[in-house]
């Protein structure tokens, strides 16, 4: 098998958190454009695995292995995997206050290309940019002036993670949760944002809970992560299934440190 | 993570150099004979020495203020030196072509060039060195417009009258320990008079720096801004980086006359001293400001320099309807220790006063606000509006808030509110999985929280102090 086709390979991943062991095991393999969504029941490790991938401190990898486009995501820092293309749409974004996000989102921006050698965007550039992806997923552009998620409600913040997404134009997407707390007319626009990001360079994880989201992003594959590992895989269909008779068919049982815990 | 802040927020001092000029500096010691002297070397009229030994004796009889919430050894007033100035400004240069090259370079070497053509256009600089001002720019252009901006020993002899009616008229020599000492000793600073209904067509600004080893700075400004004038005016300091302490003790006196608006910045950026506390500068300082009727003061200070700081500066609101507004952030990390904040004093009727204090705080640091709003009987209608914000990295510094509030008219108003936050590992997280590395990050989220202060800023400036925030990104990351 060759790797070039690959953009991302998680091999037997084992991962803790507060030294107890939340991801046990976990393999993944994503070819570019694919789109893999990734469900399971709460607490099984979706967002643990998010954060282990981009490098959130106090997430640790106990061992396996796992490559960005050929490159072991584990040798390079934080900001490193995030300018190499990896994006993560938080399940519960933070508020920074007083930063602007047009601020906030330009410095990425251009964290990105000074990493890539090109020289920083000009504001006029950016701006123009911004207030499309604005308009795309549907904030006023008075937003781009607030402060980081400052006083947003739930379903702005969402969606201005996805906006971050549009401008960052990463090569993996990590969506946590993007649709929970979504008006049915919000769920919409987050699909028609990451829908017109498809591109055979781009690979999405859309974790969540909800078959409703996968009828608009049409996934390739779907994955049911189960206790720190991917108990079940499939196609669309998985999903439908799942919503039908729930994770118990799966048979899951709870490891054993935490009966004792 | 915290310790990765820290780090980053470790910065190098820039202006800790030391510039190779000889100097003409008295023996450490204070005594009568010291204060005669130093009056005759500037060449003061006799009602000037008088006042300075009547300051002197009063000062013998006080004691040093101990309420305040820092820490550091006893002052020994008998081994500072109180007067040093550049040999090379003995026979006082009549233009810049006569000043010594060495210390136009260190203004150079301070982002500070005294030519100009290179200055930032419209901004008149007055550059104190140790003890005595090195040069004023601009100062035809602003003659033309009738604005005085000269160093205050030459005001003395130019503007007798001004400066004997306006010295000590805000802050009298008794006020304190240190505006007493100053009174004293003080050597130089600036003098700003703004005609009436004059509009001051540059910005001013002092840049005060120490260079000589064990002397003391003793800076003496005074700004009157006539009927319906209006001036913006901005101070910035740094010294070497020694491993002594020194004093730099200053007396700050605003008249804002009717309807005249004072806009006072102070850009503090003195030697911090090192990471375990050795050396750095005790900047002890008072400000004050008074408003006649319809006029406004407004302080705004970005404080990240000083061992230990101790600095109020307050306004007198006794006009009617006068506005009183102070902006401030104050931040401490290493061992720094600072104690700043403002007293607004409503004398009278629908007085108004602001205060948005900001306090970041980081290391072993110690970052405290004090504050005093006191509402007087006449003050019928005034309004107050105190907010203070502290903000904590990592869980070996302090953030105090110590609000002192006196209301004696009931129809007066006053609010206060206060925060406390963090940088969090969230918003750190936040940032880096958006490619910014964590120096970046961590200047980025202190830039937001001091938001509404460098709002105030005059422009060129707001630029300067977020960068005094921002890190220096070699060998910061762990
Ligand atoms: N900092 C932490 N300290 C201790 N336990 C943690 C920590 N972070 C996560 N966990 C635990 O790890 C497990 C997996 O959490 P995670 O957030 O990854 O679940 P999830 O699959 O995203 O769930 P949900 O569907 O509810 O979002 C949970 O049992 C959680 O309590
Ligand atoms: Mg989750």
């Amino acid at each position: 098998m060759s790797n070039e086709n690959v953009l991302l390979s998680i091999k037997d991943l084992h991962a803790s958190v507060e030294e107890k062991n939340i991801i046990k095991g976990l393999n993944l393999e994503i070819k570019p454009g694919e789109v893999h969504a990734i469900m399971g029941p709460n607490g099984a490790g979706k967002s643990t695995l998010g954060y282990v991938l981009s490098g959130r401190e106090g997430y640790e990898v106990d061992s396996g292995s796992v490559s960005l486009g050929g490159e072991d995501l584990f040798d390079m820092e934080t900001e490193e995997r995030a300018r190499a293309g990896l994006f993560l749409a938080f399940q519960y974004p933070v508020e920074i206050p007083g930063v602007s996000n047009l601020e906030f989102l330009k410095a990425s921006v251009d964290a990105t290309r000074e990493a890539n050698g090109e020289e920083a965007i000009t504001s006029a550039d950016f701006l123009k940019q911004a207030k499309e992806a604005c308009k795309k997923v549907n904030l006023p552009v008075s937003f781009l002036k607030r402060g980081v998620n400052e006083g947003f409600s739930g379903g702005e913040k969402k969606r201005n993670e996805l906006m971050q997404m549009l401008l960052l134009k990463p090569k993996l997407c990590i969506l946590d949760e993007t649709d929970s707390g979504l008006d049915i007319d919000a769920l919409q626009v987050v699909a028609e944002g990451v829908n017109s990001q498809r591109s055979d360079e781009r690979s999405f994880i859309v974790v969540t809970h909800y078959q409703r989201l996968l009828d608009y992003i049409k996934p390739d594959y779907v994955h049911v992560l189960s206790d720190g590992k991917i108990v079940k895989s499939g196609d669309a269909s998985l999903a439908l299934e799942l919503e039908a008779q729930g994770y118990s068919w799966l048979q899951t049982e709870p490891a054993e440190d935490e009966l004792e815990g | 993570m915290t310790e990765q802040i820290d780090k980053a927020l470790a910065r190098e001092y820039e202006a800790g150099f030391v510039s190779e000029i000889e100097s003409d500096t008295f023996e450490p010691g204070l005594n009568e004979d010291v204060i005669r002297r130093l009056s005759q070397i500037k060449g003061e009229p006799e009602w000037m020495l008088d006042w300075r030994l009547k300051a002197f004796r009063v000062w013998q009889e006080m004691e040093e203020p101990d309420w305040a919430h820092v820490d550091y050894p006893k002052i020994d007033f008998q081994a500072i030196a109180y007067y040093s100035a550049p040999k090379s400004m003995q026979d006082k240069p009549k233009s810049l072509d006569e000043v010594d090259p060495e210390l136009l370079r260190t203004y150079e070497k301070l982002g500070i060039p005294l030519i100009e053509q290179q200055m930032l256009a419209g901004v008149a600089v007055d550059a104190v060195f140790d003890s005595v001002s090195v040069v004023t720019t601009f100062r035809d252009k602003l003659e033309e417009a009738g604005v005085i901006f000269c160093p205050i020993s030459e005001a003395l002899h130019k503007y007798p009258e001004l400066v004997k009616q306006y010295l000590g008229s805000v802050v009298p020599t008794k006020d304190n320990y240190y505006a007493a000492l100053n009174c004293a000793v003080f050597t130089d600073g600036s003098f700003v008079y703004i005609p009436k209904g004059t509009r001051c067509p540059m910005e001013l600004s002092t840049y005060f720096r120490i260079n000589e080893q064990n002397t003391g700075q003793f800076e003496r400004t005074l700004i009157i801004a006539d009927e319906g004038s209006y001036v913006s005016y901005l101070e910035g300091c740094t010294a070497p980086q020694r491993d002594e302490n020194q004093l730099h003790a200053a007396v700050v006196e605003l008249v804002a006359m009717d309807d005249a608006e004072i806009k006072y910045s102070t850009v503090q950026n003195w030697y911090p001293g090192d990471e375990e506390g050795k050396g750095g500068i005790y900047n002890f300082v008072t400000k004050r400001g008074i408003c006649h009727t319809n006029a406004k003061i407004s302080w705004t200070q970005v404080e990240t320099g000083s061992a230990v700081t101790w600095k109020y500066p307050s306004c007198v609101l006794k006009g009617d309807n006068s506005v009183g507004e102070f902006y401030s952030v104050a931040l401490t990390r290493g061992r720094q220790q600072a104690d700043t904040g403002t007293k607004m004093i409503h004398l009278g009727k629908n007085t108004r006063s602001t205060i948005i204090s900001k306090g970041i705080s980081a290391g072993k640091s110690n970052n405290s606000y004090r504050g005093l709003v006191r509402m007087n009987p006449g003050a019928k209608g005034a309004r107050n509006f105190t907010q203070c914000d502290s903000l904590l990295i990592g869980d070996q510094c302090g953030a105090h808030t110590f609000p002192y509030v006196e209301s004696r008219n009931p129809s007066a108003i006053i609010e206060h509110e206060a925060t406390t936050s963090k940088v969090s590992d969230e918003q750190m997280f936040l940032c880096q999985q958006r490619g910014l590395d964590p120096e970046k990050a961590v200047s980025m989220i202190v830039n937001g929280f001091c938001k509404e202060v460098f709002k105030e800023l005059p422009m060129e400036f707001a630029v300067e102090a977020g960068k005094l925030l921002e890190i220096s990104l070699e060998g910061s990351v762990g």
